[in-house]
């Protein structure tokens, strides 16, 4: 299954409009804003991700006041080169800041320092899997900025929040290289994927540290020139992005179909309501009179130093997909779903390589892990079963020590308390009986206690055989090895 | 020690100090007297707290009884109202900063109230440091204490008649295109502005930020340096200052005797049309005292000088117009009450700013904006770099520059307010060393028939402020115009 497939099983209620099948072709541009995971803000020495009392994260240069000066986060820029890393952008050797000057009460300076003519990366893209159909996207650049305050609108006032005001942004701006909401949110999620398993952001939606601009158009089939645009400002739920933009790409169509026009302007998603609507014309659009920030001087870069980041970078989804197919003989499924979280990959690895079972590894991680995780709405971190002790498990099962029932009751122990396996099942009297002398008695047992069972046996019916292997598996109290004890019995009805 | 405490400098007050003939809270008192009695004459300070100097100057006597023997405990030092000082107002000499409270020491300051400096007094300046004549300050007009009917130069006119009159012996003030060097020249003091990214700028109110840097206003070179040496070097709080190391800069000056081997050029451009016969006179008398001292004197050439002002002009305006943006009445200072946000905007800026502000604000705006940056903007920063190429070759062929500091003495009070053009050309001689990142110097070199003074200009490569400092000690042994003092408050 693609990423964009799971995505749609894990979180999309709603069946996508066969967009493309139409008259038109859309184009969607992306541009992301990520909040990166650094200890302090980018251009002061205040915590980051502070989530206490309002304007408590604060100090006189995030508030903007006279004489402050920013000092750039070295943290946040080498997160931000690493995301070009990883995307194939070619990293510039020397990049500037420039600051964007607006009127706002969110900016506390009313300029925001972000960079425009030289970003630290350019290029690049990720491909993207939507129903088994690959698409390369391409970036156009990744830059660095700081984050605004977050405005909380009252009836008749505006209360602002500095704490979120200077925190590390990155910005990555997509071509228009997406022709449809599907699309539009596998790139999401697959970026999202990417900056999770680096440690570049938590991408956690909820606290908005992923904010996306939506700029999409459509043009007549045939038609080379893209549409005219409009843009959808500070969305940040992949599923609103994919309502707003099913919305909004029709509405685009209707207005054409109907001999309108689209108007160059952006548009605010009205989640109650199911509608974009009109903020502002390109006419009233700000002019942010851009100018290099002369307050901070360039950002150089070295080959060592970025060949240092790239040493640092974790083997990509896609990469380690690819390679557990290989090296552990993994369908695409098991593989795509193992990789999909960094820290479940890394224990599926623990597990193959200690018991040298691949497919029963991932069959216990997938099934029984993943099952106890998703019900305690847990991560990995909160299981209680070490990768050794699932191993042994699994060895113990290979071994027909225990069987696969017994084996689920010991993983649900473990999981919880944590353990070794060998002794809880000896401690359980779990272990298998695999003693032939043992189980032929209790198969002489069986048939000489039901012998109009062993004669429908003797006659061809093949499911009287089940019925007599539930009264060894009675008489043994559940330990008797299957295999052995259908063995014993076959043997002693011919 | 001779005289009165108020006409000791830096050093001859340091000394006083060290060897317990006067105690810091004797010498703050002599100066509040002081102030007390001009204030009215000058208006050359826009703040004072006796109480909170006196409980400073105690503490400063205080611990030279336990045996401290930093060089500058107890030194009083003015600040001009651009410079945060923790717990001092810090204005700008600007409406839209009433009530406001610095909550932190700029680095300078930090570091001079490390050395043990006191800080007496906040000096007055025009608006935003936007102007040549400390005219455009809320708190009104400051005086030139060699003719009260004349400005004192600006836009550092409060730290420059201060020092002159002698408030303080020393001040701290900034320099853009010239604040620093030239109120020094009109009130005849000592101005340094040190070169870009030699002393930090964190905690000073930015007019234009690749272009202002603070720097020390004193009666004597040794007594800039010993200020400058107490503040300069790096700050990993202001991003443009540099690595280098300092040096000691105060023994380098303290040694200097005379100019031999020393190539001093004079750029012929200096000397415009525009320059009154009376200051290029004292100016030329001033360039042959160097030879004098030993100076090779060469003529060089710096073509763009007649485009430095307008130069200064476009890129401050730009920058200033982002810089001064956080003035919005939101988070701190003067709000005009209003019931929308974007009238607040309007009413705070509007009544907040005062004519020339809001001039330089619409200007960089302007100049910023798609269809015009890159016309003034852009264009401006190429004048920018053939001004500096213009320095590079000039130091091929010389170890520093002299010339004059302005292009006339001290003007009456409010000669120029109606022709911000004659004002900004003021700074013609002084801006090109803003634009190049020099370091740059303002001596006393003389009067006018008029008995005004006169400076004399001294220019040297980026990071060779020692040079600039060492050229200028040499000049005022053998010369004693330094020494001269306005006739004020002599009973």
């Amino acid at each position: 299954m693609s990423r964009a497939r799971r995505w749609e099983k894990i979180e999309r209620p709603f069946v996508a409009k066969e967009l493309m099948m139409s008259d038109y072709i859309a184009s969607i541009g992306l541009e992301v804003h990520v909040q990166l995971k650094t200890r302090s803000k980018m251009f002061c020495a205040c915590p980051a991700h502070d989530e206490s009392e309002p304007n408590t994260a604060v100090c006189p240069g995030c508030l903007g006041m006279p004489g402050t000066l920013p000092v750039i986060n070295r943290e946040a820029i080498r997160k931000t080169v690493k995301v070009g890393l990883m995307i194939g952008s070619k990293i510039n050797r020397r990049s500037t800041f420039d600051r964007k000057n607006y009127f706002y009460p969110d900016v506390s300076k009313n300029v925001q320092i972000t960079q425009a003519a030289a970003p630290l990366c350019v290029g690049g893209g990720i491909e993207i899997d939507v129903g088994g159909q690959k698409k390369f996207i391409r970036v156009n650049h990744i830059h660095q900025e700081e984050d605004v305050a977050k405005s909380l609108h009252m009836e008749h006032s505006t209360w602002i929040d500095f704490n979120r005001a200077g925190m590390a942004l990155m910005e990555l701006v997509t071509e228009p290289d997406m022709a449809s909401p599907d699309e539009a949110v596998a790139f999401l999620v697959a970026l999202k994927e990417m900056l999770v398993y680096a440690g570049i952001s938590d991408c956690n939606l909820e606290l908005g540290h992923v904010r996306c601009d939506v700029n999409s158009s459509v043009r007549p089939v045939g038609s080379e020139q893209l549409g005219v645009k409009t843009e959808l400002k500070n969305m940040n739920t992949f599923k609103g992005i994919h309502r707003a933009l099913e919305y909004e790409i029709e509405r685009q169509m209707e207005t054409l179909r109907a001999g309108g026009t689209v108007v160059q302007e952006t548009r605010r998603w009205d989640d109650p309501t199911g509608q974009t609507l009109p903020m502002r014309t390109k006419e009233s659009a700000h002019d942010y009179r851009y100018f290099h920030e002369p307050d901070l001087p360039p950002i150089v870069l070295d080959d060592a130093t970025i060949e240092g980041w790239r040493a640092e970078l974790p083997e990509l989804p896609a990469a380690k997909r690819a390679r557990f197919m290989a090296d552990y003989g993994l369908p695409e499924y098991d593989a795509g779903v193992l990789t999909a979280d960094r820290a479940i990959a890394d224990y599926f690895e623990a597990v193959a390589k200690k018991s040298g079972q691949f497919k029963a590894s991932s069959n216990w991680v997938m099934g029984e892990l993943l099952r106890a995780l998703g019900e305690q709405g847990e991560t990995i971190a909160a299981a209680k079963i070490t990768p050794d002790a699932l191993a042994a498990l699994i060895a113990l099962v290979e071994a027909q020590t225990i069987s696969h029932s017994a084996a689920k009751e010991v993983f649900q122990e473990l999981f919880e308390n944590g353990g070794d396996p060998e002794a809880l099942v000896k401690e359980k009297g779990l272990a298998q009986v695999s003693d032939t002398g043992m189980i032929d008695q209790l198969a002489e047992q069986a048939i000489a206690a039901n012998p109009k069972v062993a004669e429908d046996y003797r006659a061809g019916k093949e499911a009287a055989l089940k019925f007599l292997m539930g009264q060894v598996m009675k008489l043994s109290r559940g330990a008797a090895n299957p295999q052995l004890a259908t063995e014993a019995l076959r043997r002693k009805l011919q | 020690m001779s005289g009165s405490p108020v006409d000791w400098g830096v050093s001859e007050a340091a000394d006083a100090l060290a060897r317990k003939e006067v105690s810091a809270v004797e010498l703050a008192q002599a100066l509040l007297a002081r102030a007390d009695k001009l204030e009215p004459q000058l208006n050359a300070l826009t703040w004072r707290d006796s109480e909170a100097v006196l409980t400073a100057a105690r503490a400063a006597d205080e611990a030279r009884a336990g045996g401290d023997s930093r060089p500058l405990l107890g030194v009083p030092v003015a600040v001009k109202d651009v410079l945060s000082v923790a717990g001092q107002p810090c204005t700008a000499g600007s409406k839209i900063l009433q009530g406001y409270v610095a909550p932190f020491d700029a680095t300078a300051i930090a570091r001079l109230r490390a050395a043990g400096c006191i800080f007496i007094a906040r000096t007055n300046t025009d608006e935003f440091a936007m102007g040549g004549s400390t005219e455009t300050s809320v708190y009104g007009p400051t005086r030139n204490p060699w003719d009260v009917a004349r400005v004192p130069g600006g836009s550092s006119g409060g730290s420059a008649a201060a020092v002159a009159a002698r408030l303080a012996p020393a001040a701290l003030a900034t320099d853009s295109s010239g604040s620093i060097r030239q109120p020094a020249a009109f009130c005849g003091v000592t101005g340094f502005k040190p070169s870009y990214g030699r002393v930090s700028r964190f905690g000073c109110v930015a007019l234009a930020s690749s272009l202002d840097q603070v720097g020390p206003m004193a009666r004597s070179v040794a007594d800039a340096a010993a200020i400058y040496q107490a503040m300069a070097g790096h700050d990993a709080r202001d991003s443009t200052t540099s690595a280098r190391p300092v040096g000691d800069v105060l023994a380098a000056v303290r040694a200097a005797k005379d100019l031999c081997g020393l190539k001093l050029g004079v750029p012929a451009e200096f000397f415009m049309p525009e320059l009154d016969a009376g200051v290029a006179q004292r100016v030329r008398a001033a360039v042959d005292e160097c030879r004098a001292l030993g100076a090779q004197i060469v003529e060089v050439s710096l073509p763009h000088t007649a485009y430095g002002m307008a130069d200064y002009f476009v890129l401050s305006a730009a920058e200033a117009s982002s810089n001064l943006a956080r003035y919005d009445g939101v988070r701190y200072g003067f709000r005009a009450d209003a019931d929308e946000l974007g009238d607040m905007y309007d009413q705070t800026r509007g009544q907040g700013f005062g004519a020339e502000v809001k001039r330089r604000l619409l200007v960089g705006t302007y100049v910023l904006c798609r269809g015009a940056a890159e016309e003034y903007y852009r264009r401006a920063q190429q004048v920018r770099t053939r001004i500096r190429r213009d320095f590079e070759q000039a130091f091929a062929a010389c170890d520093a520059i002299a010339g004059p500091v302005t292009l006339t003495a001290a003007f009456p009070l409010g000669a120029r307010r109606d022709d911000p053009v004659s004002m900004y050309r003021g700074d013609s001689l002084t801006a090109t060393a803003n634009l190049a990142g020099l370091c740059a110097l303002s001596v006393p070199c003389g009067f006018t028939a008029e008995g005004l003074p006169v400076g004399l200009q001294i220019l040297a490569p980026a990071f060779h402020d020692e040079l600039a400092l060492r050229i200028g000690a040499a000049y005022q042994q053998a010369t004693a115009w330094h020494e001269s003092r306005p006739p004020m408050g002599e009973d």
